[in-house]
C-alpha cells in the first residue's frame, strides 16, 4: 500500500494548499486527485500530448512531467484560475464563441499555453500562435477554430488595454 | 406518428428559420473552457477502488493456467478476476461475438486481457498484477493477412472455423457484381490498373478510455463509461454479467473525442462492473496511452487491386476491386466493415458496372473496427486516384472528368442505393473556383502541385445493428412555468455537438431563447435511446426526433394561445420569447405566459418524439440492406502541395473541402467538422501508421509506435491551412434539410494530397502514408526510369465544346 510520504504547499489559483501526496506524484496527480482540481487532463502522462499544460509563473508547464515538489514555492494556475468573477477570460469566450473547445479535452492545457502566449505577446500573430500552441495536440479541430479564438480574443484584449490606457 | 417522417426537413422555409442556419454557442462550450466539463476520470466516489488489467506478452498463446494466489494475498487488494469469471462472449455485431471480457482459455494479441485486480490504490493494483502468475503455451501467430488468408489448418487459426474444413482465419468475405463487369472492361477504350496499399490508422482520442462499476450489493448496476455507445454497452453488460438490463445504468459523462475508438465495448467496462461485484466498492479503470494504442479498433489495413475502365470521352464503365482486409485479433464491426469496403464508393459518379470482392481476415495483431469514415476512406483513396489516372489518360480536366460522371440527384447507385439530394457539382465547382485551379493544374513549376477528390458517405444506416423495428432515436422534452424547456437525450456527445443540436432545435420550434433550453443526457435511466455517435447518424436521426417531440408541444400551446385571443392555431408563432400573432405580431404574449396558458389547458406538458429510417429503401440482395442509408452526404477537395525531391518532404500547403451537409443547422460547427475531418486525412495521409512489428523490427506482435510521441499525429505545426466552403442541398429527409458532416469531408483528403504530389512531380504515391521516405523512394525509381517531372499539361475541354 501506498503511504502519503510527504507535505507539499502548493499555490494554485491563488489558494494557498497544504497536502500531503505520495512522493512520487506529479503535479498533475495532486491537482487532480488530491486537490479536486480535474480542469487539467491526462492524456498520454508522457508530456506528449500538452493537455496538462497549466502555468507556472507565467510560463507553461506540463504538469504530467513535473514531480509535485518542484512545484512548491511558484505559482500555479490552471483552467480553473483563468475566469474572474466578472465572467470567462476573453479566451474562454472566444473559445466558445467559436466552437473551438470540440470535445474539449485538450481545451484546457490549450487555452494555458495561449494565456501565456498572449501575456508575453500581446499582438502575437498567427505563425506566433502556432508556434505557442504546439506543444498541445487537438485530434478534433484541425485548429482552424482555434487559431480563430486566440486571434479573438487577443483583438478584445488589446481594445480592452488600449481603452485602459486612455482612460488613465 | 408514423415510424417514419420524411418530409421533416421541408417544415420551414429558410426564411422562416429564426436560429436554425446561423452561428450559435455549444450548450457545454463554456464548460468545456473553464474546466467545469466532467469527463469519467473527473469523477470519484467514496470508497473507490483503481484497477488494473493484467495483458497478454504474447501474440497467440493457450492460457495453461493463471494463479491469482498471490496477487490476492497482497494487502489493499480487494478482487482479482480472470476470464473464468466472466465466460460469456460478446461482440458489438450479434452475429459475431468472438470476444472474452477476459480471455479464457487462448489469447490472441500482444495486450489480450486475462486478469484484472482492484486495490486502493494504482500502485498496489500494480505490484498485484506482478504477482499473478500466468502460464502459456505459444502457438504460430499470423501476421501476414495473405498468410492468414491462405492457412491451411496445419498450426491452429486465430479463431476456430465455423464449420469443419473452413478457415478459420476469415471473418467475412463478401463478393458482389452489379452489371457485367467483365464485358464492360473489355469494351471500355482505356482501363487502368493499380495495386493500393492503406496502412492501419488509429484513433487517438486524446482522452483515454475510462469506465467506472459501481454495484450496489442488491442487484443494480452502475457504470460510467467515456463510451460513444451506452446502449450497447447497457445490452452487453447485462448479457455478460447476468444482470436485468432493467437493472443496469450506464452513464456517460462527457467524452474527450472518440472518432470509432469508442463504439464497442470494452474489456475495462466488464472489468470495473465484476471487479465492484466481487469487491462490493466502487472501481475504477483508466487505460494509459498504451493500452488505448492495444485496444485500437481503427482502421484497417487494406490491401486493393482496382481495374477501372472509361470511354474515351470520359466516361467510367467497369470498375473492379479486390479487397483484403487485415482485421487483427477479432471481429469487432469487421463484418461491416467488409460491406463498407465495396458498398460505399457507387457514388457520386455513375459507373455502368461494378464488382468488388473483399476478405476480412484475422491476424494476431490488436483487433481493427471503425475509425471516422468506416470502411469507406480506403477504397476511396485508391478509386479516386484510379480517376486521376483515368482523367489523364483521356486527356481531360479531373474536374471536369468528375462532373462528367455525376450521378446525379434523386437517383439510384448501382448497387441500388438511395440518392436524395446530391450537391457534388456545386461541391467540385466550390472547390475549383476558391483553389483558383484553372490556372494552377499542371501548370505551376516542377515541385509544386495541386489534386482534386470526390466522395459520398451516409448519414447513418437504414438498418440497426441489432434487428428491430423500434426507433432510431428518440427525444423526451418539457416546458415549465418558468419558460424553461428540458430536453431528455439519450445521443452520444462527443465533440461533434449532438447535446446542442437538440436545445438549437427546441429553440426554434417552441421560441423560447436558447439559454432557457437544458439539455438532460447521458444516462439510460431516464433518457430514451438512441444508438450512439457512428456511423454520422446522430444530427440527422436526433434532430429529427427532436423536431418531432417539439412539434407537438409547440402546437399545444399554439393551440391554447389561440383559443385565449380567438384565432387559429396555425396564425400563432412561437419565437424570440414571444408566442405572436402572425398577422399582426405587435399582438403578442411572453413566452412563458403562452407555457402556462397551454399547462392550464392541458395538464403538465410533456412530449417524445422518434425517428426511424425508411425500411424499404435498399438493395434487393444478400447484403443489399448494408450501406442503405436515408440521405448520403457529398464532398470534394483540392489539395495544394510542395514536394522537396531531394528529401521526399511533402508540404501541404492548403486543402480547400467543400461538403454538401444538406443544411447546416449551425454553421460554425459544420465548419468545425469539415475542418477536423480534412486535419485527420491528412494526418493519415503524410504521418500516421498503426504498425504492427514483424520479426525482422523487434518482438513480432508488439505496436511500433504506441505513444502520442511516436504515432505521429499533426500539431500546430504540420498541418495546413483548411478552408470549408459549406455547400446546401436541403434534403428531403434530413432535419430542417441537414445530412452528415462528420465523415465525410475526411475522404477526400488522402486522394487529392496523392494526385497533388502526382502533379507536382509527376510520382504516383499508391502506398500510404506519403512520409519522405516513401515518397523519396518513389522519387528515386522515377529518376532511375527517367519519368520524374511535372507530368505534361493538357487542354481540358468543356463537355459542351
Amino acid at each position: 500500500m501506498t503511504t502519503i510520504s510527504k507535505i507539499v504547499r502548493l499555490t494554485v489559483n491563488g489558494d494557498r494548499h497544504e497536502a500531503g501526496v505520495p512522493s512520487h506524484f506529479t503535479l498533475l496527480e495532486a491537482l487532480r486527485y488530491v486537490l479536486g482540481l480535474t480542469g487539467s487532463k491526462q492524456g498520454c502522462d508522457k508530456g506528449d500530448c500538452g493537455a496538462c499544460t497549466v502555468i507556472m509563473d507565467g510560463l507553461p508547464k506540463l504538469s504530467c512531467l513535473m514531480p509535485v515538489w518542484e512545484a512548491e514555492g511558484t505559482e500555479v494556475v490552471t483552467v480553473e484560475g483563468l475566469a474572474t468573477p466578472d465572467g470567462p477570460h476573453p479566451l474562454q469566450d472566444e473559445f466558445d464563441r467559436w466552437g473551438a473547445a470540440q470535445c474539449g479535452f485538450c481545451t484546457p492545457g490549450i487555452l494555458c499555453s495561449a494565456k501565456t502566449l498572449l501575456d508575453r505577446n500581446p499582438s502575437a500573430n498567427r505563425a506566433e500562435i502556432q508556434d505557442a500552441l504546439s506543444g498541445n495536440l487537438c485530434r478534433c479541430t484541425g485548429y482552424a477554430k482555434i487559431y480563430d479564438a486566440v486571434e479573438a480574443a487577443r483583438d478584445r484584449l488589446s481594445t480592452a488595454s488600449a481603452l485602459g490606457a486612455s482612460n488613465e | 406518428m408514423s415510424d417514419h417522417a420524411p418530409g421533416a426537413g421541408r417544415r420551414k422555409a429558410q426564411s422562416d428559420l429564426r436560429l436554425i442556419g446561423s452561428n450559435m454557442r455549444k450548450v457545454e462550450g463554456l464548460d468545456k473552457a473553464t474546466g467545469r466539463a466532467v469527463y469519467t476520470d473527473d469523477l470519484a466516489f467514496p470508497g473507490m477502488l483503481h484497477g488494473k488489467i493484467l495483458r497478454s506478452p504474447h501474440a497467440h498463446a493457450t492460457i495453461v493456467s493463471i494463479d491469482v494466489s498471490r496477487a490476492e494475498a497482497l494487502d489493499g487488494v480487494h478482487a482479482v478476476i480472470t476470464g473464468k469469471d466472466m465466460p460469456t462472449t460478446y461482440g458489438v455485431i450479434p452475429w459475431t461475438p468472438d470476444e472474452y471480457p477476459l480471455c479464457v482459455d487462448r489469447v490472441r494479441y500482444i495486450g489480450d486481457g486475462v486478469a484484472a485486480v482492484a486495490a486502493v490504490d494504482e500502485d498496489t493494483a500494480l505490484r498485484a498484477l506482478e504477482l499473478i502468475e500466468a502460464e502459456y503455451e505459444e502457438l504460430h501467430a499470423f501476421f501476414d493477412p495473405q498468410e492468414a488468408a491462405d492457412a491451411d489448418g496445419s498450426t491452429p487459426y486465430v479463431h476456430d472455423a465455423h464449420k469443419d474444413g473452413w478457415n478459420g482465419n476469415i471473418t467475412k468475405m463478401v463478393h458482389l457484381e452489379f452489371g457485367e463487369v467483365d464485358r464492360s472492361m473489355e469494351t471500355s477504350d482505356v482501363v487502368v490498373e493499380g495495386d493500393y496499399f492503406f496502412e492501419g490508422t488509429t484513433h487517438t482520442p486524446i482522452e483515454p478510455h475510462c469506465a467506472i462499476g459501481q454495484w450496489d450489493g442488491v442487484g443494480q448496476l452502475t457504470v460510467w463509461s467515456a463510451t460513444q455507445v451506452p446502449h450497447y454497452l447497457h445490452r452487453e453488460l447485462s448479457r455478460v454479467l447476468g444482470v436485468d438490463q432493467a437493472q443496469v445504468r450506464v452513464l456517460q459523462p462527457l467524452v474527450g473525442g472518440a472518432f470509432g475508438g469508442k463504439s464497442e465495448p470494452f474489456d475495462l467496462e466488464f472489468c470495473v462492473a465484476k471487479l465492484s461485484m466481487v469487491s462490493g466498492r466502487p472501481v475504477k479503470i483508466l487505460y494509459t496511452r498504451e493500452e488505448v494504442f492495444y485496444a485500437h479498433r481503427g482502421r484497417h489495413p487494406f490491401q486493393m487491386k482496382y481495374r477501372t475502365g472509361a470511354t474515351s470521352d470520359g466516361k467510367l464503365t467497369s470498375v473492379d476491386a479486390k479487397i483484403l482486409l487485415d482485421g487483427g485479433a477479432y471481429a469487432s464491426f469487421g463484418l461491416v466493415t467488409t460491406y463498407y469496403s465495396g458498398q460505399l464508393l457507387c457514388a457520386p459518379y455513375e459507373m455502368s458496372a461494378y464488382r468488388f470482392d473483399s476478405t476480412r481476415v484475422y491476424t494476431n495483431k490488436p483487433a481493427c473496427g471503425p475509425k471516422r469514415g468506416h470502411g469507406s476512406v480506403q477504397p476511396r483513396f485508391a478509386f479516386e486516384v484510379q480517376i486521376d489516372k483515368l482523367a489523364e489518360k483521356v486527356r481531360l480536366d479531373p474536374i471536369e472528368f468528375r462532373r462528367r460522371n455525376f450521378i446525379g440527384e434523386h437517383t439510384r447507385t448501382i448497387n441500388e442505393l438511395r440518392i436524395t439530394s446530391n450537391g457534388f457539382l456545386e461541391c467540385l465547382e466550390a472547390v475549383e473556383r476558391a483553389s483558383d485551379w484553372k490556372s494552377k493544374f499542371r501548370k505551376m513549376p516542377f515541385g509544386r502541385g495541386i489534386g482534386v477528390a470526390g466522395s459520398t458517405y451516409i448519414s447513418g444506416t437504414n438498418y440497426p445493428i441489432y434487428p428491430n423495428d423500434m426507433p432510431q432515436s428518440a427525444v423526451q422534452m418539457q416546458i415549465d412555468r418558468s419558460g424553461r424547456v428540458a430536453v431528455f437525450s439519450g445521443a452520444s456527445e462527443i465533440g461533434q455537438g449532438c447535446d446542442s443540436v437538440v436545445a438549437y432545435i427546441a429553440a426554434e420550434e417552441l421560441g423560447v431563447p436558447l439559454e432557457w433550453v437544458r439539455v438532460m443526457r447521458g444516462d439510460t435511466d431516464f433518457t430514451p435511446v438512441d444508438l450512439g455517435a457512428y456511423s454520422s447518424r446522430v444530427t440527422f436521426m436526433l434532430g429529427n426526433a427532436a423536431i418531432d417531440a417539439a412539434t407537438k408541444l409547440r402546437k399545444l400551446v399554439q393551440e391554447a394561445v389561440a383559443k385565449t385571443w380567438d384565432v387559429k392555431a396555425g396564425e400563432v408563432l412561437l419565437a424570440d420569447g414571444f408566442a405572436m400573432w402572425a398577422p399582426d405580431t405587435s399582438r403578442q404574449l411572453p413566452i412563458q405566459e403562452a407555457f402556462n396558458l397551454a399547462e392550464a389547458e392541458f395538464g403538465a406538458l410533456g412530449s417524445t418524439g422518434s425517428y426511424n429510417t425508411p425500411k424499404d429503401v435498399h438493395g434487393e440482395y444478400r447484403g443489399g440492406t448494408i450501406g442503405a442509408s436515408p440521405a448520403y452526404s457529398f464532398t470534394s477537395h483540392v489539395a495544394e502541395v510542395e514536394v522537396d525531391v531531394e528529401s521526399g518532404v511533402v508540404e501541404v500547403q492548403k486543402i480547400w473541402v467543400a461538403h454538401d451537409c444538406g443544411r447546416a443547422l449551425n454553421p460554425i460547427l459544420v465548419e468545425g467538422q469539415m475542418e477536423g475531418s480534412a486535419y485527420m486525412g491528412f494526418g493519415e495521409a503524410l504521418m500516421e501508421q498503426h504498425v504492427v512489428k514483424d520479426a525482422d523490427h523487434g518482438r513480432a506482435g508488439l505496436l511500433d509506435a504506441p505513444s502520442l510521441l511516436d504515432y505521429r499525429i499533426p500539431t500546430t505545426l504540420d498541418t495546413p491551412e483548411l478552408e470549408a466552403l459549406i455547400i446546401e442541398s436541403i434534403d428531403p429527409e434530413g432535419p430542417y434539410g441537414a445530412k452528415e458532416a462528420g465523415e465525410g469531408p475526411l475522404h477526400p483528403s488522402i486522394p487529392a494530397i496523392a494526385n497533388a504530389i502526382y502533379d507536382a512531380i509527376g510520382v504516383r504515391t499508391d502506398r500510404l502514408p506519403f512520409s519522405a521516405p516513401m515518397v523519396w523512394r518513389g522519387i528515386e525509381a522515377a529518376r532511375a526510369a527517367g519519368t520524374l517531372g511535372k507530368p505534361a499539361s493538357y487542354a481540358s475541354p468543356r463537355k459542351d465544346s
